[in-house]
């Protein structure tokens, strides 16, 4: 019995940790893409509220939980309501089988990991998630009654399905090499310096899954459904306060996570570059990695300009898809001759 | 434990799928299929069969259902179009499904016999993917294959028809 209860705090200690971790990261990666922004375009990015505007990321929280709580008229409320829960909780739920370091810490006899879970399934399992948040802005968008809204959920559900396909597509030359579908394991075959690491022998994975994360998260150069210069800001025109920034706090989770995912996947997860920088310590690492394919992200959402909708399905069903499955084929065939 | 886990998954199964046909909007009805398929991923995950359990929630949660309330969002559906005055035939029909179902649960003696134990726990080192993988191309190979042809089939008939009047005299007729 009290080595039930003892596991349960450990659990959810783990989870505390993470989520609390995960949030604080999220709500400063809208300052870090602010000021990134801002020094690519020349000019200072948020100054006034604390040194540097450190202190915007609490101020922006503070007003958006503040201000009125807007529902539409004709809007159907459990679903207006349901929405932006939708969106957020998968977006959150996939960091439970992210990997962040290597070495447990161990407390009054307990044992910390630097997960919440190993499950055998662990990329499946947040592929199934994130094909669920999909959901809420298709909902969101049309709970609205807002043609715009709508017009930006169904633009959204129909980009997510085609770059589904491609993302999932590159990730299995990552798994044939790993041998397993287990995000530990699959960052324990990394293990040994630059050279193993799957991004060399899948760098064409590796390229497709970067471009169908960002179309996943809905991001720049690929947001047709939130463009505002046409769908006034798509899904979510209708939405503000604190369901707006669920939504809001949502794509940022997810950017954290597909990052989290390239990095484990591509980068060999907490290991070091080179044996010799070992001494690091391996969580410091990933935080590393993951942070510059968010700046990846804000550098691509900065130099590119928006795709056109026909250009953006031509692209994933006729680009991506065919040159994922060309992988496939490709890292097969090399894994079958060179195991036998 | 398990008991009142299945309980509750097999309970809101049934509900949800109730609700799905019985619910007067189209998106409702859409809602508590989600709600099912996640729960059916759930009694998956019971029986140790994680692996069937992400794919269910990725195929027909991820891919099917999306289309589906792609379709109704699109088209607008409204309550009244959706229902026909079928309820007498439905009712007969229904009526003969569940007199069918008794009479074969009553004859078949499967009260009487006891319950299959579940599939013992896969090795936790191999995971049951592999498992899956081993028989589908082993035992099932034939089946398997079977399968994919089929869908192929499929892909290359939705094509046909998407591109209905590009092939041939059609598209000709079409230009005069």
């Amino acid at each position: 019995m009290i080595d039930i209860a003892l596991n349960l705090i450990v659990v959810l200690v783990t989870i505390g940790v993470v989520m609390v971790t995960v949030l604080l990261h999220v709500a400063y990666l809208t300052y870090f893409e602010r000021k990134i922004l801002g020094w690519m375009q020349d000019r200072m990015g948020p100054m006034e509220v604390g040194y540097h505007g450190l202190l915007q990321p609490i101020a922006d929280g503070l007003k958006l939980f503040f201000k009125e709580d807007i529902v539409p008229a004709q809007a159907n409320k459990i679903i207006f309501t349901l929405a932006p829960i939708l969106v957020l909780v998968p977006a959150l739920i996939g960091f439970a089988v992210i990997p962040f370091g290597r070495d447990s810490i161990h407390i009054f006899g307990l044992t910390f990991r630097p997960y919440v879970t190993d499950i055998n399934i662990g990329i499946l399992y947040i592929l199934a998630f994130a094909s669920i948040g999909a959901y809420g802005v298709l909902w969101g968008g049309w709970a609205s009654n807002n043609k715009y809204s709508l017009l930006g959920g169904l633009r959204s559900a129909a980009q997510v399905i085609s770059y589904e396909l491609s993302l999932g597509l590159a990730i299995v030359g990552v798994l044939l090499m790993a041998g397993s579908l287990s995000l530990v394991k699959i960052t324990e075959a990394q293990g040994g310096g630059l050279l193993h690491w799957f991004i060399l022998p899948q760098f064409v994975a590796f390229v497709i899954y970067l471009i169908s994360a960002i179309a996943e998260t809905n991001r720049l150069p690929f947001d047709l459904p939130e463009a505002e210069s046409e769908l006034v800001a798509g899904f979510f025109t209708e939405y503000s306060g604190m369901r707006f920034a669920f939504f809001f706090l949502a794509e940022y989770a997810n950017m954290i996570l597909v990052s989290c995912i390239a990095t484990i996947l591509f980068l060999g997860g907490w290991h070091a570059p080179f044996e010799a920088l070992g001494f690091i310590p391996p969580v410091l690492w990933f935080v590393v990695k993951v942070y510059f394919f968010l700046f990846f992200y804000i550098w691509i959402r900065g130099t590119l300009p928006r795709l056109r909708y026909d250009q953006l399905m031509m692209f994933g069903w006729k680009v991506m898809i065919p040159l994922a499955l060309a992988n496939i084929l490709v890292t097969s065939a090399v894994l079958y001759f060179v195991r036998v | 434990m398990t008991t009142v886990l299945f309980s509750y998954f097999a309970g809101v199964i049934v509900l949800m799928a109730v609700l799905v046909v019985a619910s007067r909007k189209p998106v409702n009805s859409a809602l508590s299929l989600l709600v099912m398929f996640f729960h059916v991923a759930g009694l998956f995950v019971l029986l140790n069969a994680e692996f069937i359990a992400a794919v269910q929630i990725i195929v027909y949660a991820g891919a099917i259902l999306v289309l589906y309330l792609f379709v109704v969002m699109l088209l607008n559906l409204r309550a009244e179009e959706s229902y026909h005055k079928q309820y007498l035939v439905g009712l007969v029909v229904g009526l003969a499904i569940l007199i069918e179902a008794v009479l074969i649960l009553s004859r078949s003696g499967f009260a009487d016999r006891a319950l299959p134990a579940a599939a013992p726990a896969p090795d936790v080192l191999s995971g049951n993917t592999e498992g899956i993988g081993r028989a589908l191309y082993t035992t099932y190979l034939f089946p398997f294959e079977v399968a994919s042809l089929i869908l192929l089939v499929a892909m290359i008939g939705a094509i046909i028809l998407a591109k209905k009047g590009m092939f041939g005299k059609e598209e000709k007729r079409s230009l005069r």
